[in-house]
């Protein structure tokens, strides 16, 4: 797969509309970037990545989505971004984060975030990873986030095309008072993959709700661990973890889904599920006329997808 | 078309089909009708060949060729198809990607989903438990529709749905009668064994009666009562009840 980064970003709608802001990352070159008001990006390149400065002025809804691009088109890099992200009081921002790296045989790409959102605040960020189909890669999210009182953070991470390489997440996120927390993992490894999500919450302020949701499929010989925990120290804090891997072949999958309540007026709940396909959704498939790998892909790509 | 020749299928230990033997001919509207634990679902099940129905003893023919060893696949293919009586659920799969992949790719999925009372906002909907009943009944049956089969067994297809539903789903079997596809009814309810021409009446794990449903149909009212094999059919305990059964 042939990706040249900054050709995408002349040719690609989003990135030509001036009303959408972007910034787009080669390694540890910014080749294109667009701001738009109310919305402050600043970037330092380093030897091995960018840091990223994102502030969003207090009250300032970005009504277009803000495109992320960070890529590596060589074989062999390291990429470490470092992202600092602070969403006024009031303000919005929704980030569509794309990952490239399609010739991956050797990478690292090291994301480390540290994200506050203020209070009535929101923050959407949805990341997309496009990756090789040789699997030599290493992806590490980590985020550090707190949310202020009546502050939304929704974040979405999905890895469903190629191969997986290494997926180590760790997030962490501290709610307020009638905050809301959603975290959602969608990954699908193959072969030798290794995937592992550890997503922390804390439901602090009294009314705070959470989501923790991951969906995971692994097959060959690929490895899943996921190990989500939330805790609710407040009352009327309400959350849910939900955990479903699907396996095959000689894959293993773990989830270690941990609730922790500390108030006697919150509630968490909890549900997992880690097993093969379901026999009668594979049968239905095939009694239609699919055969047996095309009935279990349909399933995967429906519950990674949808 | 489809012929059952002395099948029987043993499930822990005990034999839950007793040598059937049958006919089902091209194009006609069969029903294979019986009280709870007659056998009816699991001779669905033995034709299409689910994981723990294929080892049966006899044979089953479809167009002159025996289908006893292909897989669940290899009969679909061959135009042999089932709609479940609970139909499966799927997260995040879109009723437009299940009509497509039913297809074969071919299908024209508004026009499906209009043929089972559905309007086309349905098509980006989840195959999933946001569906009710009635139209995860419907999807499965656009789904029938959207294969062309040659031969499909519909089981129980009225339960979950209303009414007016039932007359789509009845729409539904004259289209498939129409288009030239046998269909076999599984069913305990007279409404939908009327929308057939031939029935067979099973009970015990055996066919204890076949004809026109003129004929089945009074019996099946009448006298068909449940009876003491339910749900634990044995074959050491064939002799028949006082009611027939």
């Amino acid at each position: 797969m042939d990706v040249d980064l900054a050709k995408l970003a002349e040719i690609d709608d989003a990135l030509k509309d001036k009303e959408t802001a972007h910034i787009m990352i080669d390694i540890n070159r910014v080749i294109s970037r667009n701001d738009v008001p109310g919305l402050r990006v600043e970037t330092v390149e380093k030897k091995d990545g960018v840091d990223v400065k994102v502030k969003v002025e207090k009250g300032v809804k970005i009504k277009k989505e803000v495109h992320m691009c960070f890529g590596v088109t060589h074989s062999r890099a390291l990429q470490r971004i470092n992202m600092e992200v602070d969403v006024g009081d009031d303000a919005s921002i929704a980030i569509l984060s794309h990952c490239i790296f399609p010739k991956a045989e050797d990478i690292k790409h090291i994301m480390e975030a540290e994200i506050h959102v203020g209070r009535n605040a929101e923050y959407r960020y949805i990341e997309k990873h496009i990756h090789a189909m040789e699997g030599g890669i290493n992806v590490y999210p980590k985020a550090k986030v707190r949310v202020d009182d009546g502050g939304k953070f929704k974040t979405e991470f999905e890895l469903i095309r190629g191969r997986v390489g290494v997926l180590d997440i760790d997030y962490e996120v501290e709610g307020g008072k009638r905050s809301v927390v959603e975290m959602s993992t969608k990954a699908n490894g193959r072969e030798d993959d290794i995937i592992k999500v550890k997503e922390v919450a804390f439901l602090k302020g009294e009314g705070a709700r959470g989501a923790l949701n991951s969906r995971i499929a692994v097959r060959g010989k690929a490895r899943a661990e996921v190990s989500n925990k939330m805790v609710a120290t407040a009352a009327h804090a309400r959350g849910h973890v939900d955990c479903k891997e699907i396996i095959q072949d000689d894959a293993i999958a773990t989830a270690i889904p941990i609730v922790e309540v500390r108030h006697p007026k919150a509630h968490v709940t909890h549900e997992a599920a880690i097993g093969s396909v379901d026999t009668k959704q594979l049968e239905t498939l095939m009694a239609r006329g699919l055969d047996e790998e095309e009935a279990v892909d349909l399933i995967i790509q429906g519950m990674l997808e949808g | 078309m489809l012929e059952l020749r002395d099948v029987s299928l043993k499930l822990n230990g005990k034999w839950i089909l007793n040598g059937l033997n049958a006919e089902f001919w091209e194009g006609h509207v069969h029903a294979v009708v019986g009280p709870n634990g007659a056998g009816k679902s699991t001779l669905a099940y033995t034709i299409m060949g689910l994981e723990g129905y294929r080892n049966i003893e006899g044979d089953i023919l479809f167009n002159g060729e025996s289908i006893k060893g292909l897989s669940v696949t290899e009969r679909a293919r061959r135009g042999i198809t089932l709609a479940w009586q609970e139909p499966a659920r799927y997260e995040g799969l879109s009723i437009r990607k299940f009509l497509m992949a039913s297809s074969g790719g071919r299908g024209n999925v508004e026009e499906l989903l209009e043929k089972v009372g559905l309007n086309s906002d349905y098509a980006e909907r989840a195959v999933d438990k946001t569906l009710s009943g009635g139209e995860r009944k419907k999807i499965e049956l656009a789904s029938i529709l959207a294969m062309k089969p040659k031969l499909v067994m519909l089981d129980e297809p009225d339960s979950g749905i209303d009414v007016a539903s039932l007359e789509k789903i009845f729409e539904a079997i004259k289209l498939l009668k129409e288009s030239g596809t046998t269909v076999i009814l599984i069913t305990h309810s007279p409404a939908v064994l009327k929308q057939a021409e031939h029935a067979l009446l099973m009970c015990n794990g055996m066919i204890v009666d076949k004809g026109r449903i003129e004929k089945i149909l009074p019996f099946f009212e009448g006298k068909c009562v449940p009876c003491k094999h339910k749900n634990i059919p044995d074959l050491n305990e064939k002799e028949e009840d006082e009611d027939g059964c």
